[in-house]
């Protein structure tokens, strides 16, 4: 298949990934500056310059295996929405859409930028010039990676873009792709190409031409909605304080299905935190404790309701250095090999599945 | 009016190609052949008039070696007039199989020659034209193989140039007479098809260009082609000369497959919107030039439809596959 595919698959899960990282963040309350560092770490390891290049190397798409623990309980994203993306650049488009809203939570980090931007040039050098028929075999190769995957994911199954037995709502309205007209039109000529009968059926669909195209340069109305939050602030939250234990168990009933890998989630972050240095450690700043629910309370009592076989422990993500997670983050920094953090020396040139399965 | 019949199982989900969906009608036999890709592998099954299943066998892409295992394109039943071959294209080869997948009769290794690194080398599109089954390539190129009546002696015949980009369908059918002479079409990702009149030696007739979308599917019916877009138009033009006759703006997505019962001139288009349409197509009195008329419409929701085919010669009855749906849909009209 496609051999152009995983810098798209990275980067628009990866976009996913902090989307959700966002809302756990401000649903927590984490003081501003705080998030913002842990957000910003992130997103400079994401960006790493030479891991960009690798991966924007021309290469299979790794197994599911590889990226597993990382994205599969994002998988569901609205990259998975593909399937309505037809026309030839709206996954570059969707793309952008995640980078757009990466460089709003980095807003106030010129350097950060400056890496999501160079990425931005990449995806436009690389991505850029190709044909709608390329495009469409990347969107293939995509979906083969998604399929047989039938996770449901809450926030989908509420939005109702997701059926309960795991598929898709597909509408049959709505705003069309660029470049293609209303279903319902037969146009016949003769044989001097002049019309000679007009004629309309009925499609069944109820579409709309889109308004304009996207826009492709690094600013820009991307006019497409898939890539964007869903769970940005205006919308109602998941996290509220219900208080009733009931309400409690029917969210924990709800979210059985994808949780296993959310524990995984939590490692990555864990370790990606972990890292991080406080440039001031004066005073008692034990860092933050990042919970799954609003209250202790809360967090004891879905302890309590939660099954046996789905047992868990809370995860204490330390801001402050922690001296086995500094090591996990080194260790991974070490084979980006950052030159500007000389914490060892590194081993030269890992392959890109190696970098991938460490994450 | 069609209803929803009988769905029949599969054992792996249908893979988001084109053309994702082959019948082999078999009314002698009261049996229906159906084939569909998975991924790295195709299933093939049986079924009865009233879609129970009675037999399925798995067959695999050939050649593993690399990262992953190798993924099929297409899987096509070729019908000669001795013969009926199974083939299946994908990105290491060109595997024929005898018509019930048991037996390989032919592996053709595909060779990546000047692919550039970024190229992705596969096999698609796959044809029977009288005693020859022609096969697409990644590079544009299109295999012509000479089957013999029986045994395993096929030998490639040519190697066609009329695309510079990807082939991704290919239609046939019997030479219409003097007046028509073109009985292949061959389509490519740029949407450009090419006109072919087969024989020992083909023969390049004409060329319609594409207009900046992929024509994933395509068919043939007396001397007229029909073509499918990637902006969910359908075209037919005359095979002949390449005029272009009806334009239809049919489906809201991406089209994914065309089939036609020629006996009685209807064509099925399926795409993206999961809508399957049906449409009649005659030859106008006056002018002799193709008409269309729809006859009906079908969703399937929430389906991304990969795979459409009419089940029987007279139209009344097709079958549906849709992106990581595990069995066949079928429809049938009252």
């Amino acid at each position: 298949m496609s051999v152009r595919t995983l810098p798209l698959l990275f980067l628009n899960l990866g976009g996913e990934m902090l989307y959700i990282l966002d809302q756990r963040l401000r649903a927590q309350n984490i003081p501003g500056d705080k998030a913002r560092k842990v957000l910003n770490d992130i997103i400079s390891t994401m960006f790493n310059r030479k891991f960009m290049e690798e991966l924007f190397k021309p290469q299979e798409l790794y197994s599911k295996k590889a990226l597993r623990t990382v994205y599969d309980r994002l998988a569901h994203a609205s990259i998975m929405r593909l399937n309505q993306a037809s026309m030839d650049k709206d996954v570059l488009l969707v793309t952008f859409n995640h980078l757009d809203a990466i460089k709003g939570f980095i807003q106030d980090s010129p350097t950060i930028l400056h890496q999501v931007d160079e990425t931005f040039q990449q995806l436009t050098e690389t991505y850029g010039g190709l044909s709608a028929g390329e495009f469409q075999l990347i969107r293939q190769t995509l979906l083969i990676f998604f399929q047989d995957l039938h996770i449901r994911v809450s926030i989908f199954l509420k939005d109702k873009v997701q059926n309960s037995n795991g598929r898709f709502v597909l509408p049959v309205s709505g705003p069309l792709p660029w470049g293609t007209k209303v279903p319902g039109l037969i146009r016949t000529f003769n044989n001097k190409g002049e019309e000679v009968r007009k004629a309309e059926f009925k499609h069944g669909g109820s579409y709309v031409a889109a308004p304009k195209e996207g826009s492709f340069e690094l600013y820009g109305d991307r006019v497409l909605k898939l890539g964007t939050n869903m769970y940005s602030v205006n919308r109602p939250v998941e996290t509220h304080m219900s208080g009733a234990s009931e309400n409690l168990a029917a969210q924990t009933q709800e979210s059985i299905a994808p949780n296993p890998l959310a524990k995984e989630e939590l490692n990555l972050l864990a370790r990606l935190i972990g890292g991080m240095e406080i440039k001031k450690p004066s005073g008692p700043e034990p860092g933050f404790r990042l919970n799954l629910f609003t209250t202790d309370e809360e967090e004891e009592q879905a302890a309590l309701t939660r099954p046996e076989e789905l047992s868990y422990e809370v995860i204490n993500i330390q801001a402050a250095q922690d001296q086995q997670t500094n090591e996990e983050l080194a260790r991974i920094m070490g084979e980006f090999e950052i030159l500007d953090q000389p914490r060892r020396s590194a081993s030269k040139g890992d392959d890109l599945l190696a970098m991938m399965d460490e994450l | 009016m069609f209803r929803r019949e009988r769905s029949i199982p599969l054992r792996g989900s249908a893979a988001a190609l084109c053309n994702n969906l082959s019948v082999l009608q078999l009314p002698v036999r009261n049996l229906t052949h159906f084939g569909v890709v998975h991924g790295p592998s195709a299933q093939l099954l049986s079924a009865a008039p009233e879609g129970v299943p009675l037999a399925q066998r798995q067959l695999q892409a050939k050649e593993g070696a690399g990262v992953s295992p190798p993924l099929i394109t297409q899987v096509h039943w070729c019908v000669l007039p001795f013969r009926v071959l199974l083939v299946l294209t994908s990105h290491r080869g060109i595997q024929m199989y005898e018509s019930d997948g048991s037996v390989m009769v032919y592996w053709h290794a595909l060779d990546a020659g000047d692919a550039s690194l970024v190229q992705a080398v596969f096999a698609r599109g796959i044809a029977a034209s009288g005693h020859f089954i022609c096969v697409g390539m990644w590079s544009g190129r299109v295999l012509v193989f000479d089957i013999p009546a029986k045994g395993s002696n096929i030998v490639l015949s040519e190697e066609l140039a009329g695309h510079q980009t990807p082939v991704t369908d290919i239609a046939t059918e019997p030479a219409q007479g003097q007046d028509c002479i073109a009985d292949v079409v061959t389509a490519d990702d740029s949407g450009l098809l090419c006109v072919w009149r087969s024989g020992p030696e083909f023969k390049l007739l004409t060329r319609i260009p594409g207009f900046g979308v992929p024509c994933p599917s395509v068919q043939l019916w007396q001397g007229t082609i029909a073509a499918g877009y990637g902006n969910g138009q359908v075209r037919l033009y005359e095979a002949s000369t390449g005029t272009l006759h009806v334009q239809i703006d049919a489906h809201a997505r991406a089209i994914c497959a065309l089939d036609l019962a020629p006996e009685v001139g209807k064509l099925l288009s399926a795409a993206e919107d999961t809508f399957v349409h049906i449409w009649k197509l005659s030859r106008s009195p006056e002018g002799g030039y193709v008409e269309v008329e729809h006859c009906h419409g079908e969703c399937v929701p929430d389906t991304q439809v990969c795979g459409a085919r009419f089940c029987d010669p007279s139209g009344s009855s097709f079958a549906v596959t849709g992106y990581d749906l595990a069995e066949i849909l079928r429809f049938s009209s009252m």
